[in-house]
């Protein structure tokens, strides 16, 4: 069982797509890891020896913010935005798309489900 | 498209004249500026800035955190207010009108 930068264990998978369960590495990054400490991408993970998976770990630790880290980085940024009085900050803390996109219509992954809006006339 | 690193950051010229003028004089006033899509730099900080909406100049202070944004950011141009519900007896007459 192969645990990398703390908790996580993916395991029946190409070493590749293994790695990017990792929150902060997705797969051109997985790649390019892999291919610096000549490990081969199509290997399983469980065929990996002890060592390999100790020279991922601590390539990664020593490289590249992942997981806990990278969470707190990213909020940690946002709550500067939020801070600062920013328009970013205040598009983060409405929910509202940030970078500039219509509102009129769509933007749902930033504001969620509908919601019902105004009185439905009364017929008659 | 971010903008050439061969040109530095946009600031407008007599806002940073100005700014080098309070600086040099240590003095500390309010500059009024039109110039929403300057660079904050950091000799701003500690400044009160006012930047115009559109329709006033809203002060803004610049903060440490502040620097590389740009002074629009700060003063936004729309304002956002709920919606007012209108009265029963109005809606009924338009209402009433319709028909």
């Amino acid at each position: 069982m192969a645990r990398i930068a703390g908790i996580d264990i993916p395991k029946e998978k190409h070493i590749v797509i293994s790695l990017t369960y990792l929150f902060g590495i997705g797969k051109p990054l997985a790649q390019r890891l892999l291919k610096s400490l000549n490990i081969e991408e199509a290997r399983k993970t469980k065929d990996l020896t002890e060592e390999e998976v100790i020279k991922i770990r601590t390539y990664i630790d020593n490289n590249y913010k992942v997981e806990g880290d990278l969470r707190r980085e990213v909020t940690l940024n946002i709550k500067r935005l939020i801070e600062i009085n920013s328009y970013r900050g205040i598009r983060h803390k409405r929910g509202l798309p940030v970078r500039g996109q219509r509102t009129h219509t769509n933007a749902r992954t930033r504001k969620g489900r509908r919601k019902a809006v105004g009185i439905k006339a009364k017929g008659k | 498209m971010s903008r050439s690193l061969k040109k530095g950051p946009f600031i407008d010229e007599s806002l940073s004249n100005q700014i080098e003028k309070l600086n040099q004089e240590s003095q500390k006033k309010i500059i009024k500026t039109w110039s929403r899509s300057s660079t904050i730099f950091p000799e701003m900080v500690g400044h009160t800035i006012a930047v115009y909406d559109g329709r006033r100049h809203i002060p803004v202070f610049i903060a440490e955190a502040m620097v590389g944004h740009k002074l629009g950011e700060f003063a936004p141009t729309r304002s956002i207010r709920p919606h007012i519900y209108k009265g029963k007896s109005e809606k009924a007459a338009t209402v009433k009108k319709k028909k």
